[in-house]
């Protein structure tokens, strides 16, 4: 029992951190009342930018043995971040400057994000000239993958807590620090004020756009941070077309899951990793067809959930309340 | 006394209405603009000229009869389900949940016309799915809109779950029914007796779905601007609380319309089975739903408007898709132009709405009062 506990939670954490990535970023969007329903297309933007600054790294090196991990990280990180923040401004643009539709807005980035995953990661593929329909990027992926030290030698404790690649760490810790920010500072405070009362906000004298944009923007990159973490590391580096799924949605359930507060998406998110692979650990026999059934689970606990919490609608358990409206200050 | 002012070089107001003539020409100047870019891109991406990039698209549409048949069927299946959504969308419930109400109502014709095949006639068989599909739809909306009623529970999230409880349960049956056993997949239904089968009306397989949608268009039309119901939906959506004031009950009317939306996407996923497909897939709804959403929305919810940003979103789909097989790119390629495209339509949306004046123009103006 212990030893499928040992094998099953890591593998949980493994599937959950995308996950925690893209509640955290979204929480904070939506904190500022920002309905971003792009964010599954974010991930897969954050990715294949990734994937593409890695790939162009790893080709240009001369040899195996020129290729430096530490340099492979950077540059792979950096083309992750410069992908989903422009995702999140252009976002920014059409929502908060332009007051276009949040929803539609959403929409419009998830078919935009997944083409343009689905797109680049093609072409990679054919340049790449594999035969096979994927790209495989083992070595930066390694680099992402390297544990913490001493993971392979304290036994139960290291394979349970040290066996990550720094990006899992990565996850927690910002979603701790957004926790601490949104509930216990001033930028937070003033962020939860934009999102519930723009007008009263604006009056308060806080710059109510910038808020937004700065919001969203950050919320965009850590969401990327997920679709990165996805391919380098529970993939192994191996990108291929519509791989990441319905995970940017799931990630979006997770916020009402976790009700706005980062701090608790950590578990939740490991909880809902854990459900998504619940099929495999299920013994079913031969019987393929059940397993299809198992994997309704987390979407079907997302609903119960969301029925629960509106059942019992505590006053502290609400969403922002300007959530999904757009503010112009000349009507109130 | 100059009191200096720093003034804003950009000011922003709201316009008032604009004659329609008017907001229709921004919105076509938007779609001028984002085919222009567009254009750009697929030059940039494929190195050919321009001109040919729109013959392309032009010719996927148009160039052989079939291929307008495709078209027109997959105009009036996104049609139908966009006008699924409309009722819905006028009374801000966010119904994304059109894809698990389309596979709902296929699913329910597909179990039909397996399990039915030896017991029906053709002529009772058609009936009995269709109203089985519109069953299921009407369920799979209904139940968000239960809880949305009852407990104010959040529609776009719980509609989208069930979206993907639709689309395993699909696949659950798909296993079950699969043929052949291991082939994971249905196959063509009833092939050699076509029970369950929508008739070819005049020859043309495609024509029975377009006439349906269409009388639907019409009837959509009239249910949204001159019927009682249409009217209560479009107060409800208004303000909740103008509704619950003059007497009608919100709750009765979120569960109807959902009811209604769902039915219908339900109708679209028997016509996609029965009518057009004769099989099962996880795809089949292949992101409708969804899509729908910005076609109702970028219609301003007129379902004779809707007509035409379906056909533009059917026509730039294939176009693209032309694009991307002719010149080697991936098929992904069509999700990106569409996407520019709705970012510009979405974009042109704010100066319908908005007026803007730079800082210049304003000092004339006071010049002139003066």
């Amino acid at each position: 029992m212990f030893d499928f506990f040992l094998t099953f939670i890591p593998r949980a954490i493994i599937q959950g951190t995308p996950l925690l990535y893209g509640s955290t970023g979204e929480t904070l969007t939506e904190k500022s009342g920002n309905l971003n329903l792009g964010i599954p297309g974010i991930m897969y933007v954050g990715a294949i930018s990734g994937v593409i600054g890695a790939f162009y790294y790893e080709s240009s090196l001369p040899g195996p043995e020129a290729f430096n991990g530490a340099l492979a990280v950077a540059i792979t990180l950096g083309a992750n971040l410069l992908g989903s923040l422009l995702m999140g401004l252009l976002y920014c643009f059409l929502t908060v400057t332009l007051r276009a539709n949040q929803n539609v807005t959403g929409l419009a980035m998830t078919t935009f994000g997944v083409g343009f995953g689905n797109f680049f990661g093609g072409s990679l593929i054919k340049l790449s000239g594999n035969e096979m329909p994927y790209l495989a990027l083992n070595r930066t992926s390694l680099a992402f993958r390297t544990p913490m030290p001493g993971a392979s030698t304290t036994g139960w404790f290291g394979q349970l807590f040290l066996s990550y690649g720094f990006l899992a760490y990565l996850a927690v810790i910002l979603s701790l620090v957004a926790a601490f920010v949104l509930k216990r500072t001033r930028v937070g405070l003033h962020l939860r004020a934009v999102g519930e009362n723009p007008a009263t906000a604006d009056a308060a004298g806080i710059n109510v756009n910038r808020y937004k944009y700065a919001a969203t923007c950050i919320g965009s990159v850590i969401a990327g941070l997920g679709g990165l973490y996805y391919v380098m590391d529970y993939a192994s580096g191996i990108w291929s077309n519509n791989a990441f799924g319905d995970r940017g949605w799931l990630a979006i359930a997770l916020v009402i899951f976790t009700i706005w507060r980062p701090n608790r998406g950590i578990l939740s998110a490991y909880l809902f990793g854990g459900l998504y692979i619940l099929h495999m650990y299920i013994p079913t026999g031969t019987d393929l067809a059940v397993k299809e059934l198992y994997k309704m689970a987390p979407y079907v606990v997302t609903i119960v959930v969301l029925i629960i919490s509106s059942i019992r609608n505590n006053r502290e358990k609400q969403p922002p309340a300007s959530l999904g409206l757009s503010y112009f200050r000349e009507e109130r | 006394m100059a009191n200096k002012v720093k003034e804003p070089l950009i000011h922003i107001t709201r316009r008032d209405a604009i004659p329609w003539y008017k907001s229709w020409g921004y919105r076509a100047g938007a779609v001028l603009l984002s085919m222009a870019v567009c254009a750009l891109i697929t030059v940039l991406t494929t190195g050919e000229n321009p001109l040919s990039v729109f013959g392309t698209i032009f010719d996927a549409s148009f160039s052989t009869q079939r291929r307008t048949w495709v078209v027109f069927q997959n105009l009036a299946m996104l049609l139908c389900v966009s006008l699924a959504v409309v009722p819905a969308f006028r009374m801000r419930f966010w119904n994304l949940g059109g894809e698990g109400q389309i596979l709902a109502g296929a699913l329910a014709t597909t179990a039909c016309m397996i399990c039915l095949r030896d017991a029906l006639p053709n002529g009772v068989m058609i009936p009995v799915s269709l109203l089985c599909s519109i069953a299921a739809g009407a369920l799979w909306g209904f139940l968000p809109a239960f809880f949305k009623a009852k407990w104010g529970t959040n529609e776009t999230l719980f509609t989208l779950m069930m979206n993907y409880i639709a689309i395993q349960l699909v696949s659950f049956f798909i296993i079950v029914w699969e043929m052949p056993k291991g082939a994971g997949q249905i196959g063509i239904i009833n092939q050699s007796t076509e029970i369950g089968w929508l008739p070819a009306v005049a020859g043309q397989k495609y024509l029975l779905n377009i006439i349906i949608v269409s009388v639907l268009t019409v009837l959509m039309f009239i249910y949204m601007n001159y019927s009682k119901q249409g009217y209560e939906i479009a107060v409800v959506g208004e303000s909740v609380r103008t509704a619950r004031y003059v007497g009608i009950k919100v709750e009765r009317v979120i569960i109807r319309t959902m009811v209604l939306s769902g039915a219908l996407c339900g109708l679209a996923g028997f016509l996609l089975v029965s009518g057009t497909d004769h099989t099962l897939t996880t795809s089949l709804a292949g992101g409708r739903g969804f899509t729908a959403v910005m076609v109702a929305w970028l219609a301003k919810f007129n379902p004779i408007w809707m007509i035409l940003t379906s056909f533009l979103l059917v026509f730039l789909d294939k176009g693209a898709s032309d694009i991307s097989t002719n010149f080697g790119l991936n098929r992904s390629f069509s999700d990106i132009l569409t996407g520019v495209i709705l970012f510009f339509i979405i974009g042109s949306e704010f100066f319908i709405n908005y007026r803007i004046s730079f800082r210049h123009s304003a000092k004339k103006e006071e010049e002139k009062h003066v």
